[in-house]
């Protein structure tokens, strides 16, 4: 099925860019994440312009986490309060970021920027997550109980002025901190078409101490409203949605989704963990080569 | 001259192409298609080049010659970056830029483009990857253009956007000339030419020059507009959709 996607000025595979949105759906309905860490270098390694690919994936992101937004919210699972101060900070940060994505391409720096942001971001989140999955899976092996973490915010969070109570996730901290976070991961997604729960979901949860309860429901929350004011962003600025390749994407991935979903209670939630982080590791292992090895191209040419 | 292509016997009353280099031959250059309509399902378009040389009289050629035919899709201006090895990285370390980059380029001729011309003649016409004239903006060393020049050549050929072809044309009863140029999906949209030249003995003969106009058509002309002119719907169109599709599924997942 050959399809030209009128923005990327490409034909591509209809099928493999539905099994590709398919494979992050199969992802986000396991883990919960919203799978944009690899449809982005994915679509990149197919052809498609790296603006195009982040671009496209955001709007495949808002899809993937609307139905699990709604689930959370269904059953309680969003602190408003928090989740509001966090969608400030990430269309702050994909403003932001669009100014950096502009300063950077002037530069000619964005794919290196990009890369390397994948192999730092990917490389040690996934790292810490395979070290403590590994210890999880240890730990039930031998049937040893692990010690429970004592949950407490981060005391550089303690540190920051002015404090606001967040009932539902049990904090009484500075909106500053939600607000930054919020801003950090905005400037990730502009950059790297990326949801960032996989950056924000650890960081409330050590950084901030957020109750277990509510992370996975504030963050899909936080992804859902931020991706969508990146595509705005990106139709705004760049101009380089793609919305047939989205579609595309957005098919496969809400099929993939629920079949994501009919895996993840079959199997252990430590495993589960253990094969995202080394998924993770392999996109950042990968994208670590793609910077250390001559490249095939040592010449690349861009429009003025 | 602009019409020439079109008019075919205004070509033939006319002569040769170019009234400065006019030789003795008569060349009616066509094209299979003139207009390319780059719509949903389009994978790219197989040109067919081909045309008449005849003497003035309407009488075949009688000595031997060659046929070189040069696509050119429309100029623009480029960077070309140049990754270097920095702390184990390879990043884009320096830059050149360029005026005129043809955004499509291809050359079919009927044996080596070097074996027909001299390289002199070759840069006049530009026929061959070495001879392009890209107009180089700033630096002024010509060692550091070439390499440049050579790397944007390059890339542009792994992108399926420049080639040459030595075997492409093939003549037949040394009237009838025909080639066959491929243009990948990824074209870019614009005018192009497409110019014949009839060589014989290092001297180009008889020249002519059509135009093609690749365009995009229905579906993918209505989406690139849109997103190009009207921004902040098609932005708003995209969330709609990628909402309505996520909680749909969601809606059906929820019912199973």
């Amino acid at each position: 099925m050959d399809v030209y996607l009128p923005i990327a000025n490409l034909a591509v595979n209809g099928f493999v860019i539905v099994g590709l949105g398919a494979l992050t759906g199969v992802l986000s309905g396991m883990f919960g994440v919203g799978g944009g860490f690899l449809t982005t270098p994915l679509l990149i390694f197919y052809g498609v312009p790296p603006t195009v690919a982040a671009a496209s994936a955001a709007s495949q992101v808002t899809g993937a986490s609307v139905s699990g937004a709604l689930a959370h919210a269904r059953r309680g699972g969003i602190d408003y309060h928090i989740g509001a101060v966090l969608v400030v900070g990430g269309v702050i940060g994909t403003g932001l970021g669009a100014l950096l994505f502009r300063l950077l391409q002037a530069l000619g720096q964005i794919d290196t920027a990009i890369n390397l942001l994948y192999v730092i971001m990917l490389g040690s989140i996934g790292s810490l997550m395979a070290v403590e999955s590994i210890g999880a899976v240890r730990a039930r092996r031998t049937g040893r109980a692990q010690p429970a973490r004592r949950r407490r915010h981060h005391p550089l969070v303690a540190s920051l002025p002015l404090r606001w109570r967040f009932y539902r996730s049990g904090l009484y901290i500075s909106p500053l901190a939600p607000l930054l976070l919020g801003m950090f991961t905005g400037i990730l997604t502009m950059l790297m078409g990326i949801g960032g729960g996989f950056i924000l979901v650890p960081a409330m949860l050590y950084i901030l101490g957020m109750g277990v309860n509510v992370v996975v429901g504030t963050s899909l929350f936080q992804i859902l409203f931020v991706t969508m004011a990146t595509t705005m962003m990106h139709a705004l600025t760049t101009r380089a949605v793609d919305l047939v390749l989205a579609s595309l994407l957005l098919v496969g991935s809400v099929l993939g989704a629920q079949l994501g979903a009919g895996l993840a209670q079959k199997a252990k939630p430590d495993v589960l963990r253990l094969v995202l982080a080394l998924i993770v590791l392999g996109v950042a292992l990968r994208m670590a080569l793609g910077l250390g090895w001559r490249p095939d191209e040592i010449f690349t040419v861009v429009s003025l | 001259m602009i019409r020439r292509a079109a008019l075919l016997p205004a070509a033939l009353m006319l002569g040769a192409a170019h009234p400065e280099k006019a030789g003795p031959l008569v060349l009616v250059p066509e094209v299979s298609q003139h207009e390319i309509r780059v719509e949903q399902g389009f994978t790219g378009a197989d040109l067919l080049l081909y045309g008449a040389i005849l003497t003035p009289e309407g009488q075949p050629v009688a000595g031997d010659y060659d046929v070189v035919v040069v696509v050119e899709g429309p100029p623009r201006a480029v960077v070309v970056r140049e990754k270097r090895q920095v702390a184990g990285m390879w990043i884009n370390a320096a830059s050149s830029s360029f005026r005129s980059a043809p955004g499509f380029y291809a050359v079919a001729s009927s044996r080596p483009v070097a074996g027909i011309v001299d390289s002199r003649t070759a840069a006049i016409y530009e026929l061959g990857l070495d001879w392009l004239q890209l107009s180089p903006i700033g630096s002024i060393d010509p060692a550091r253009q070439q390499r440049f020049a050579r790397g944007l050549v390059d890339h542009m050929q792994r992108m399926g956007l420049y080639h040459e072809d030595p075997r492409a044309v093939s003549i037949s009863h040394q009237v009838l000339y025909q080639a066959r140029i491929t243009l990948p999906s990824s074209v870019p949209i614009g005018d192009y030419t497409a110019e014949t030249f009839a060589i014989s003995k290092g001297r180009v003969l008889a020249s002519g020059l059509t135009r093609i106009r690749v365009d995009k058509q229905g579906f993918a002309r209505f989406i690139a507009d849109r997103a190009e002119h009207a921004g902040l719907a098609y932005g708003l169109c995209a969330v709609a959709l990628s909402i309505a599709m996520g909680w749909i599924a969601g809606r059906l997942f929820a019912r199973v």
